[in-house]
């Protein structure tokens, strides 16, 4: 306790002289946000295993290391590739950061016209406040959550996307943020918003991608707001070095008869985990959650979702899927609300997992509140193994027991991976999966 | 090409196959035929490769080798193909994709290219007709959905693709109406060949009207006890298993 204590004040220490050095020049109004929501998280504290929503995941060993705030500007220097995961020459626009900062030299913008802004936060908090103040912190949930109260006290850059009424970017825009090693353990807070004005259609995505190795922590929080019948594609992907922290927040705000498609795919990283969170605020908005974590040796990884039925009329569909293999640790939860406001609500929940190993473990929480008599929920929960029968059907047609545990895994696997519709993105996480599961036949890698 | 010489093989620690004997030379098709739970399929499972039979005793060579000391997929590479009494629904598993894949481990196993989409696809569109087979059905996940009919000429159908020196049908003809059963039979007789064997596992003579075994073997209690031409599975036709049982008691059990 004494340690956690301690930890939370390093923290404090940490925001005291961040304040006074390096954002002692912004604006009033993102000072005063700051300073709430750092007041907020030393209220709060870490979450500890006796809150419900950290039920099965102690971030002890996250509060324990000293983690310095990522150095400032360095436009991308020593970053020799951009790693595994790159929309060049298919988004319309691909957004580099390099621990935490933007890196113009590695990134390029798409045409900008009829009042679109893509840009990086830092920037966007000089150029369009008018745009940002209204929206920021707005949605995400820094007075409840401890994570998201230390990433908007913290919050030094990202992306800042607006779309004015009625822009169509038919092209993705992709968010890349490489982490590279340092020399000691650094902590980002890459932060994003996006603002869909009505009728407005994009395809946001955001990749999380380890370069090297180390200890480190990306505290990342993400902001969507899909006004009246926006469209949304939003991807998240997280690919983080083996032993890094990382703690993702994605919080959606959606108005009337919007839509919003939501991936999670979550391969990386030693202690995680990623809540996606969606609020259907609008008569007859409709929202989906596609989410995919793999995990092996002994990672855990935790994947939490809540949403919030608010109004009349909104559908949810929600499909996560899970492997785990060595001795990894998963963790699902999914809660769905549905308000007493929120008649004719239409919300399905299903989660599945495929255990590789004996010693690989999944904890899978459905939880449904609701409030209000006339609705349709459905929720369900599987935990499985890999056929033996099929495995052995396969064999016997000549094709190795590797390679037969991964097109079953594959099969597993593919109904959360095939409605990304970015075929190259696709590629290239169907290749990093292949590697996981290519590691071992379920005593070390997946 | 096959010698069986006194295997006992057990399940969940139940003895099933006590002490086969039977040597299957290229060019013949042998029938084994015998009551439920005779030990049929085990046999088959057996020499396949399931890892829940155990091998208690006995030995199988094959073209030479030993057989029981291989996985599976060397079997199936080394020309063994076993067709699925029950073959299995894979949801997710594209079928030509499945099939692609498990040809060309074993072509390269023996030392042939491997076929590209287009070489694949001309190949497997010919193999098709011999069991008259939906060309649909390639694109869709292995066996999910597909009629017991349509599972069974998919069996035939793999083994046509993947060439094996030896096939063992486990009951093709269970599930099968006349003109199914016609169509499977027509499939297996167009891939009997001088340098292929096959060991047609079934409980009734019917489908051995269609493909005429050079050889008959009469499976019981985990024994072969009767062997012969073609003529025993007409005799087990008209007098039934328990003319064999009786006979096979009677042995075992000698008069005193």
């Amino acid at each position: 306790m004494v340690n956690v204590t301690r930890a939370v004040d390093k923290y404090l220490a940490d925001f005291a002289r961040f304040t006074r050095e390096d954002a002692a020049r912004e604006p009033s109004w993102v000072r005063d946000l700051r300073t709430s929501s750092m007041a907020r998280f030393a209220d709060l504290g870490w979450p500890t295993t006796r809150l419900e929503e950290w039920k099965y995941t102690n971030i002890g060993p996250l509060t324990q290391v000293p983690f310095t705030l990522a150095a400032w500007a360095t436009d991308g220097q020593a970053v020799a590739t951009l790693g595994p995961i790159t929309l060049t020459g298919v988004a319309s626009g691909q957004l580099v950061f390099v621990n935490g900062r933007y890196a113009p030299s590695l990134s390029w913008l798409p045409p900008l016209h009829g009042g679109v802004r893509v840009e990086s936060l830092a920037a966007a908090v000089r150029t369009c406040p008018h745009l940002l103040e209204p929206h920021l912190a707005r949605y995400a949930r820094f007075r409840e959550q401890a994570f998201v109260a230390l990433n908007t006290a913290f919050l030094t850059d990202g992306a800042f996307v607006f779309l004015p009424q009625g822009t169509v970017l038919t092209q993705p825009l992709h968010l890349l943020f490489l982490a590279v090693p340092s020399e000691e353990p650094i902590v980002t807070y890459p932060r994003t918003l996006l603002v869909a004005d009505p009728d407005s259609r994009v395809t946001l995505v955001e990749s999380y991608v380890g370069l090297g190795g180390g200890v480190y922590f990306t505290n990342a929080v993400t902001e969507v707001l899909a006004r009246e019948h926006a469209v949304i594609d939003h991807i998240r992907v997280q690919l983080e070095s083996a032993a890094a922290f990382h703690i993702g927040t994605v919080q959606t705000q959606q108005e009337r008869a919007s839509t919003v498609m939501s991936h999670s795919v979550v391969l990386g990283g030693a202690l995680v985990r990623t809540e996606v969170n969606a609020a259907l605020a609008g008569e007859g908005s409709e929202c989906r959650l596609n989410g995919l974590y793999v995990a092996a040796g002994r990672q855990h990884v935790d994947n939490a979702t809540r949403i919030d039925h608010l109004q009349p009329h909104c559908t949810s569909r929600e499909l996560y899927k899970g492997v785990l293999a060595g001795q990894a640790r998963g963790v699902f939860s999914g809660k769905i609300v549905v308000h007493e406001t929120a008649a004719k609500t239409d919300a399905r929940q299903t989660n599945k997992n495929l255990l590789l190993s004996n010693d690989a473990r999944i904890d899978s929480r459905p939880q449904l509140e609701i409030f209000y008599h006339d609705v349709q929920c459905a929720h369900g929960s599987t935990i499985g193994k890999l056929d033996e029968d099929a495995l052995f059907y396969l064999r016997t047609r000549g094709i190795d027991s590797e390679a037969a545990r991964w097109l079953l895994t594959y099969a597993f696997v593919r109904e959360v991976l095939e409605p990304i519709n970015i075929a190259a993105l696709r590629g290239q996480l169907e290749q990093q999966l292949a590697t996981r599961v290519h590691l071992g036949d379920g005593r070390g890698g997946v | 090409m096959l010698e069986i010489r006194n295997l006992h093989a057990t399940v969940n620690g139940r003895e099933i196959l006590r002490g086969i004997n039977l040597t299957v030379k290229a060019g013949e098709v042998h029938a084994l035929m015998g009551p439920n739970g005779s030990g049929k399929s085990t046999l088959a499972n057996v020499l396949a490769g399931r890892e829940a039979y155990t091998v208690t005793a006995g030995e199988v060579r094959y073209e030479g080798k030993d057989l029981l000391h291989m996985p599976p997929e060397e079997r199936a590479r080394e020309g063994i193909f076993l067709a699925f009494q029950y073959p299995i629904e894979i949801p997710g598993v594209n079928t030509a994709y499945f099939l692609k894949a498990g040809l060309n481990a074993i072509r390269k196993h023996r030392g042939l290219e491997e076929l590209d989409a287009m070489e694949f696809l001309a190949l497997v569109k010919e193999k098709m007709k011999l069991v008259e087979m939906d060309e649909s059905l390639l694109n869709r996940p292995l066996n999910e959905g597909f009629s017991g009919g349509e599972k069974k000429r998919n069996e035939i159908f793999q083994m046509a693709v993947l060439d094996p020196k030896l096939a063992i049908l486990d009951e093709t003809d269970s599930g099968l109406d006349i003109d199914a059963l016609k169509i499977v039979s027509n499939g297996v007789n167009a891939l009997r060949r001088p340098d292929r064997a096959m060991i047609v596992i079934t409980h009734y003579q019917r489908l051995l009207k269609y493909i005429v075994p050079d050889f008959v073997h009469v499976l019981f209690n985990g024994r072969i006890v009767k062997s012969g031409g073609k003529a025993l599975a007409m005799a087990l036709e008209e007098k039934g298993y328990d003319w064999i049982k009786n006979e096979a008691q009677a042995a075992a059990y000698p008069a005193v």
